[in-house]
């Protein structure tokens, strides 16, 4: 009579287990569609630049245009990146062809690649890829530092707080720090030293002043990064000798 | 066969004889201690481990890593400051910066920060389980045991912890912690900051005690049921009161409002303007030469703010005062509130009327059109009190017949450690403290429609930053150990005497910073006594044009008399003296003519100053820093070398480069900066 309730006990244990041991998914249904676009060009949102894991303040816009050049409203747009969060992941075009994603970033710092795809008539897909720059500790540093003491000089932009000096000076004129083009081709060490040591250290112009004596070596070397994240086209660090 | 009899059967094979007994008995005994080395060895970190292994293999530096990394548990500990965190168990290779092109998780190198690993562990940033051995038990929190990590984007309140200061890396938490001041949460709720000090409101919202003589009830209901509406900037938050609310608060501000001061004194005559001419674009014009700007905004046609945000924004200002009230604010506005921060400008008839006049022109035609104001009679004016009350108004207004409330608020000295179990989530959000805090600062009432707390129009970038702010005050925040608690230094400076009356009648401290206290819109004070000339500074007062061409925001023109002029600056020269700026510093006698054309020439060429500096009108155009022509009347000598040697040591915080010069160098360059004098009257160009 003792050994039912045992089995009992030993079945109800199994029942739990496996319960226990269920999965939970959810896979949301897919959105279809059976309007074609040709193209996919982004409107705005692209390069925006934020702390890590931070939600972008401005969304990612992309228009789905037809072979006229023409939006295309109902088309089906699908977003990915890698680290990215997307919301939403997929949607239909609005009647002007276009579709506004809100992004998170990911927390690690550098940039990140937003893919925006949509399906081709008769299969394959078209995609563009959406640059966005997240800042670690790190290049929020840098970011600070240049904005007080570099941006008045490197940054063409001027705001009600701040106007850009960079039209006052006499050629050669400053690079703004996003210009990949040039920096990118400059060294770490070429950087850190014509921050530390000012133009002339590296036979460039003294209108660079040196900041030996007023920046520590840990915001210049921020600085360094927060040129490498923004740069654009992005910056890809040379294989080093480990 | 029944299923017991089955279950009879293989019950007696295992248990049916004493020796049989004995062998099951050992056989689970044996299985049973079998279960935790399994466990261990199945664990998941050392499977991470196993992967580090493999990983490193590949790298170029295999060795190093190998030696470097040693199996098991592993544990930051660090009794003092409660820290046991095991997170470097799956985390291995934190300190490895030669990995740091892998982001796959957990095998990534820490990204650089100002702490090291074994001085803080990782809980203390992250939050977070630091004894779990799993990343579920690590990572997520369940209701029994809750301190899940804090996501990346709100990692700075971390930092807000210990650290009171700005720091240059934690930008969300600086603007978290100026919005929390700015948006006036400190009248309602209290905010001890891990300093021991509160959270100061500086928004500083009028007094309504005589808001009758101010403006009409149609624009108090107005405003009440819709602030952004007259002002998109205002921060003064929506109640969504209805319309009948709204008119029962009109009616007891309209009723408890008595007489100020300013109105016991009889209006002067209104000053006859010329004919001809156009007397708002005049006002426009003074509006602009008295730099109104730097504190006060207006929306342009485009429809963006231009000005400071200081003041009140007066884009629809015209909708708001009653022009007598307006001519007697401007001639006093301590008159109608002692506790205001503007300044009292030494006006004439002339300049309250034009002022006036464009003013009062600034006005949209629209926003008063559908008032209907609901009757008031005693019992609105009742109801009106109560609301006043149960909103807690007065928690930021001063309103007669109603006290202010203690403890109106939840104190949320402590959020950032509220305990989940404590939290009312709404139904369907993450069950998270960040998206508790996010959410109610976003929408209050969608927590319940009883709640008090009203809606403020903030963004999302800001609703961010004031979430990072609060889950700052954590419960670690409070029993940090003081010695490791970086405070901002409090100054509670006020100038004192005749010129300290003066000086507070012109409210200095409200842009100037005095002995550590004051705001920070224009140049620090208190060394002004030894960095100036008398002369200049008499000019300077008189006409004070600015030495930033670049500048939006510039020193008001006050219209002082000569006598005041004389009694400030003499008190500045002789109390706002830095020590060790006598004519020991410097020989004046070498600052002669070879001296200065020395220094021209390092001006010029070698640390080419003109980049940001004006020392010449006619050809330089830098304009970061003030402009040099006209320093020689200035500057004194002594402050300008010893400013050039190293302006830090003078200023915290200067974006002018310490270009550690020579004593040559820099007494060249002194010479030659005070030959530049502009030899006329009323100071720079």
């Amino acid at each position: 009579m003792k050994r039912f309730p045992l089995g009992c006990l030993i079945l109800l244990a199994l029942v739990l287990l496996s319960s226990g041991c269920k999965k939970h998914s959810s896979a949301t249904p897919s959105l279809s569609s059976k309007v074609y676009g040709a193209q996919i060009v982004e409107v705005s949102g692209g390069k925006q630049v934020a702390g890590v894991g931070v939600k972008l303040s401005d969304p990612v816009v992309v228009q789905v245009n037809g072979a006229d050049g023409n939006g295309v409203a109902g088309a089906l747009v699908r977003f990915h990146g890698d680290g990215l969060g997307t919301n939403p992941n997929e949607a239909l075009t609005d009647a002007s062809g276009q579709v506004s994603v809100s992004v998170q970033l990911g927390g690690i710092a550098g940039g990140y690649e937003l893919a925006a795809e949509i399906p081709k008539q008769g299969g394959g897909t078209t995609s563009i890829s959406i640059r966005e720059v997240a800042l670690g500790y790190r290049e929020k540093v840098g970011k600070e530092v240049s904005y007080k003491y570099c941006g008045n000089c490197h940054d063409p932009e001027s705001t009600p707080e701040r106007v850009s000096n960079l039209d006052n000076l006499t050629p050669p004129l400053p690079h703004p720090f996003t210009d990949g083009n040039t920096l990118n081709a400059m060294s770490d060490a070429d950087l850190i030293k014509i921050i530390t040591d000012g133009g002339p250290a590296l036979g460039k112009s003294p209108q660079t002043p040196a900041y030996r004596n007023t920046l520590t070596q840990t915001q210049i070397k921020a600085v360094v990064a927060y040129i490498r994240t923004v740069a654009d086209p992005p910056y890809h660090a040379p294989a080093s000798k480990r | 066969m029944s299923l017991g009899n089955q279950f009879g059967r293989v019950w007696g094979f295992f248990v049916g004889t004493a020796p049989r007994r004995f062998a099951s008995v050992s056989v689970l005994l044996a299985v049973v201690a079998a279960i935790a080395p399994t466990k261990d060895f199945f664990s998941q970190w050392r499977h991470y481990q196993k992967l580090y292994v493999h990983l490193i293999q590949t790298r170029p530096d295999a060795d190093r890593l190998q030696r470097r990394f040693d199996t098991g548990i592993r544990q930051i500990w660090i009794p003092e400051r409660g820290v046991a965190d095991r997170c470097t168990t799956c985390h291995v290779a934190l300190q490895e910066a030669s990995l740091s092109d892998i982001r796959k998780q957990p095998f990534r190198p820490h990204p650089a920060m100002p702490h090291s690993l074994t001085e803080f562990g990782c809980v203390v940033c992250h939050h977070g389980q630091g004894a779990a051995t799993t990343g579920q038990e690590a990572h997520y929190s369940s209701k029994a045991w809750e301190q899940p990590i804090l996501p990346a984007r709100y990692v700075e309140a971390s930092c807000g912890q210990c650290h009171m200061d700005n720091l240059e890396g934690t930008p969300q938490l600086n603007l978290g912690r100026k919005l929390l001041a700015r948006f006036g949460c400190a009248h309602c709720h209290a905010i001890t900051q891990p300093d021991g000090t509160f959270v100061a409101p500086v928004d500083e919202p009028p007094s309504l005690e005589h808001v009758a003589e101010k403006t009409t009830p149609e624009w108090i209901f107005a405003w009440v049921k819709n602030p952004q509406a007259y002002a998109a900037s205002a921060t003064m938050p929506n109640y969504r009161f209805s319309d009948q609310e709204a008119g029962d608060i009109t009616s007891y501000l309209m009723s408890q409002s008595t007489p100020s001061e300013n109105s016991s004194h009889p209006l002067p005559p209104s000053f006859a303007l010329p004919k001809g001419g156009d007397p708002v674009q005049a006002g426009a014009s003074l509006y602009g030469t008295l730099f109104c700007a730097s504190c006060h905004a207006i929306q342009n046609a485009a429809g963006n703010l231009v000005g400071g945000e200081m003041a009140p924004e007066l884009t629809r200002a015209g909708n708001k005062v009653n022009p007598d009230w307006l001519r007697r604010w401007l001639r006093s506005p301590q008159g109608y509130d002692p506790k205001t921060r503007m300044p009292r400008y030494r006006f004439d008839e002339k300049d309250v009327a034009l002022l006036s006049s464009f003013l009062l022109s600034k006005k949209d035609d629209d926003l008063l059109a559908n008032v209907r104001l609901p009757e008031s009679n005693p019992q609105s004016v009742a109801r009106g009190k109560k609301l006043v009350s149960d909103y807690g108004c007065v928690a930021c207004h001063r309103i007669n017949g109603v006290a202010p409330p203690e403890s109106f608020a939840p104190d949320l000295s402590r959020i950032g450690s509220k305990p989940l179990f404590q939290v009312g989530f709404m139904h369907g959000m993450p069950e998270t403290l960040p998206d508790y805090i996010a959410g109610k600062i976003h929408d209050p009432r969608a927590f319940g429609p009883a709640l008090k707390m009203p809606t403020f129009s903030l963004t999302d970038t800001q609703i961010e930053a004031l979430t990072t702010a609060l889950l700052a005050q954590t419960d670690r925040a409070v029993t940090m150990p003081p010695e490791l608690v970086r405070s901002s230094p409090h100054a509670k400076y006020h100038p004192g005497g005749e010129p300290g009356r003066l000086m507070e009648d012109l409210r200095c401290q409200s842009c100037h910073s005095i002995n550590g206290n004051g705001g920070d819109m224009a140049p620090d004070l208190t060394n002004e006594g030894s960095a100036v000339n008398r002369a200049w500074l008499l000019d300077f007062m008189k006409n004070p044009n600015t030495l930033r061409p670049a500048l939006v925001r510039r020193m008001p023109k006050f219209n002082l008399s000569d006598a005041e002029i004389k009694s400030l600056s003499d008190y500045m020269l002789s109390a706002y003296q830095a020590s060790g700026f006598d004519s020991q510093a410097l020989d004046l006698s070498s600052l002669n003519s070879g001296a200065a054309a020395r220094g021209k020439e390092l001006f010029y060429t070698k640390y080419a100053c003109q980049s940001c500096h004006i020392a010449d009108y006619k050809k330089d155009k830098g304009y970061v820093g003030p402009a040099l022509a006209g320093v020689g009347d200035r500057l004194t000598p002594v402050w300008t070398y010893r400013w050039l040697k190293n302006p830090t040591a003078i200023l915290p915080g200067t974006s002018m480069p310490n270009f550690s010069l020579p004593d040559n160098e820099a007494r060249d360059l002194t010479a030659f900066l005070a030959t530049l004098k502009e030899h006329k009257k009323g100071g720079a160009k």
